[in-house]
């Protein structure tokens, strides 16, 4: 044990106990259930959560960055709106694809600008945003739209075989790759270093003439592009678009980021982290589904606790 | 200060100045069976809830926190009480509901302060651990069902008139103890110097962490008033969507009133505007005759554009672009 505590850095150690924490799980509801440890339960954590996926990946940046953006869920069912009515008035699913990414970034574009130039709370802002994409929904239709485009259907329902009988989605691919791109630009480029350094010390970065304006806006385009993009994956996933979709989406969001070990006060995480904690919540809801007698609302109050367990940890590692 | 409060009550006036128009009996106040009806009071009635959960959410923001978990304890207080309530008719038992669940949201609240003034947990993080699991709780309370009671002492508390509806004169009873209490005694100015420094106020003999705890309390007392006003008014508890956003809308309140998320300083008049610009903002689509869900638009453009009038930045960049025009 001492070996391994002396080899890992201790920053590594929130985002070890997250993952800790889902194998345990795992752990628990192999031995409890017939049929839990198999292939696909693993893969439909994945195909269940895929939206969720590139959502955390999308908030990691805001919230490194100090930030926080509330607006997540209402552009996942935005993004899904304009993706059903394009789909309806026959848009081809390139220009629909074009469409719904440059309406989430241009909506996180807006709101990084008014955080940055105005100098008002992220908190108000993007819960203006959060109102402002659920109100468009609504302007769009009240009524669920659904989908019923060929090839949109065909991408949605196609099986990726692999091996040993498990099936994947698309979905699973893109939220994959998006991890995967997300990792690169947060650990391997300038932009990902100067986002570390304004959640650590906004002050300190502009002194050091990193260029702060650049990230604290640039990380809001990136939550919207994320957050349109798991609009995407949603819609393929529920194949309709609906003003109600994913309604405390966001909340979902901020807990995995959380529950993967990354500071809300910025400057401290990973995007695996946020990955990790994705897939604890996800194992939750397959336990509390295998188990059959325990209520969905369990679901809430064990995300509840596990909140709580991470933010009393965190607190002490940060006080040590 | 005077001057802060100028553009949210021009605000609400020019609200109030389009609905006359729209609706050109919006001002008649009528009484009827000793109540009194009419289009200003119907504003009032629908907006006391927000108002009191405002008026809690305003001392916690003064101390540089924030309060996420308000609308799900709302949801806990009118799902206890209507579980407590049962079947029963009697007056009694809806008294003993209502006690019982305010003493456990004020429980709730000293969680909330535990986690904020004792574990040092930054608020916003702090209250969202209640946030999610307090529906949660809700819905083990009610067995995931909308429970409805049939209770005429309970049905006071929302649907109730003393020439006016009952909400209003508890919202407005709560106001004035509130003003009373803050900025009568030292207790107000104290909890703005939390706001400003905790740990200077603490140095300064102020009892920085006992403050927290009391505001949190108040907050969820707050908020368990209005969750047995929002429930009695339709004798029915549901778990999932009493309350819901009421939290984002109490926020809204306080910050159009004026009072600062970074906290130090606040204003109780302002919250009051603020809950009537909100409620009025939804009062006025309703009448215009937009389909009410697309009222979202309009309030965030009325938080959009309040915030920015009452940005520093934003007007001076204001006044800039007038000398440069002239």
């Amino acid at each position: 044990m001492t070996t391994l505590a002396q080899r890992v850095p201790s920053r590594f150690l929130p985002v070890l106990a997250t993952v800790a924490l889902f194998v345990l799980a795992f752990g628990v509801g192999s031995a409890r259930y017939d049929g839990f440890a198999s292939g696909q339960v693993i893969a439909n954590l994945f195909i269940d959560n895929a939206f969720l996926i590139v959502l955390a990946a999308g908030m990691t940046f805001v919230i490194l960055s100090g930030g926080i953006d509330l607006s997540v869920g209402s552009v996942v069912a935005l993004s899904t709106m304009v993706t059903a009515s394009g789909l309806q008035a026959g848009w081809p699913v390139p220009l629909v694809i074009v469409a719904v990414l440059l309406t989430g970034s241009t909506l996180g574009l807006l709101m990084g600008l008014v955080i940055h130039k105005f100098d008002i709370q992220p908190f108000i802002v993007t819960l203006a945003g959060m109102f402002l994409a659920r109100g468009l929904c609504f302007l769009i239709s009240v009524e669920s739209v659904s989908i019923k485009d060929r090839t949109f259907r065909d991408v949605a329902t196609a099986a990726i075989e692999l091996p040993g009988g498990v099936t994947i989605t698309y979905n699973v691919v893109i939220a994959l790759l998006v991890v995967a791109a997300a990792m690169y630009v947060l650990h391997r480029t300038r932009f990902g270093r100067t986002v570390y350094a304004v959640g650590g010390s906004e002050s300190s970065a502009l002194l050091m003439g990193l260029p702060t304006t650049r990230v604290k806006v640039g990380v809001y385009v990136i939550s919207g592009l994320c957050s349109s993009l798991a609009g995407l994956l949603f819609s393929l996933y529920m194949l309709s678009g609906y003003g109600l979709h994913a309604v405390g989406m966001e909340l979902d969001a901020i807990a995995a980021v959380v529950i993967g070990g990354t500071l809300l006060a910025g400057g401290v995480g990973y995007v695996l982290g946020g990955l990790a904690g994705v897939l604890v919540l996800g194992t939750i809801q397959t336990l509390i589904s295998f188990q059959g007698t325990l209520s969905s609302w369990w679901t809430k109050i064990v995300i509840g606790v596990l909140l709580l367990v991470f933010i009393a940890v965190q607190r002490t590692i940060v006080r040590r | 200060m005077k001057n802060k409060l100028l553009w949210p009550l021009l605000a609400l006036v020019a609200l109030l100045l389009l609905n006359l128009i729209v609706t050109p009996s919006f001002f008649a106040l009528r009484m009827q069976d000793g109540h009194l009806y009419g289009g200003l009071v119907d504003v009032l009635k629908n907006g006391a809830p927000t108002l009191l959960i405002a008026l809690g959410m305003t001392l916690v923001i003064a101390t540089r926190g924030i309060d996420l978990s308000v609308g799900a304890v709302a949801a806990i207080a009118g799902a206890v009480t209507c579980v407590h309530i049962g079947t029963s008719g009697s007056a009694s038992t809806a008294f003993a509901g209502m006690a019982i669940a305010l003493v456990l949201c004020a429980v709730l609240g000293l969680w909330n302060g535990f986690l904020v003034a004792g574990l040092g947990i930054q608020p916003i993080i702090a209250t969202l651990v209640l946030m999610t699991a307090g529906r949660g709780v809700a819905m083990l309370v009610t067995e995931g069902q909308i429970v409805t009671v049939n209770n005429t002492a309970y049905r006071q508390v929302g649907a109730g008139f003393v020439v006016l509806p009952v909400s209003i004169l508890i919202a407005l009873l709560v106001l004035g103890l509130v003003a009373f209490v803050t900025r009568r005694t030292a207790l107000g100015m104290l909890i703005e110097a939390v706001g400003v420094n905790p740990e200077a106020s603490r140095l300064a003999g102020v009892r920085s962490r006992t403050i927290i705890w009391t505001v949190y309390v108040f907050a969820a007392v707050c908020a368990g008033i209005a969750g047995l006003m929002i429930s009695s008014n339709v004798s029915a508890a549901d778990a999932n969507n009493a309350g819901l956003w009421i939290e984002m809308d109490a926020i809204l309140a306080v910050v159009i009133g004026g009072t600062s998320l970074a906290g130090g300083r606040y204003s109780l008049t302002g919250t009051l505007l603020g809950a009537l610009i909100i409620q009025t903002l939804t009062t006025t689509v309703y009448t215009i005759g937009v389909a009410p869900e697309v009222t979202l638009v309009f309030k965030a453009i009325v938080v959009i554009a309040v915030c920015l009038v009452q940005a520093p930045k934003a007007r001076a960049a204001l006044s800039f672009r007038k000398v440069a025009v002239s």
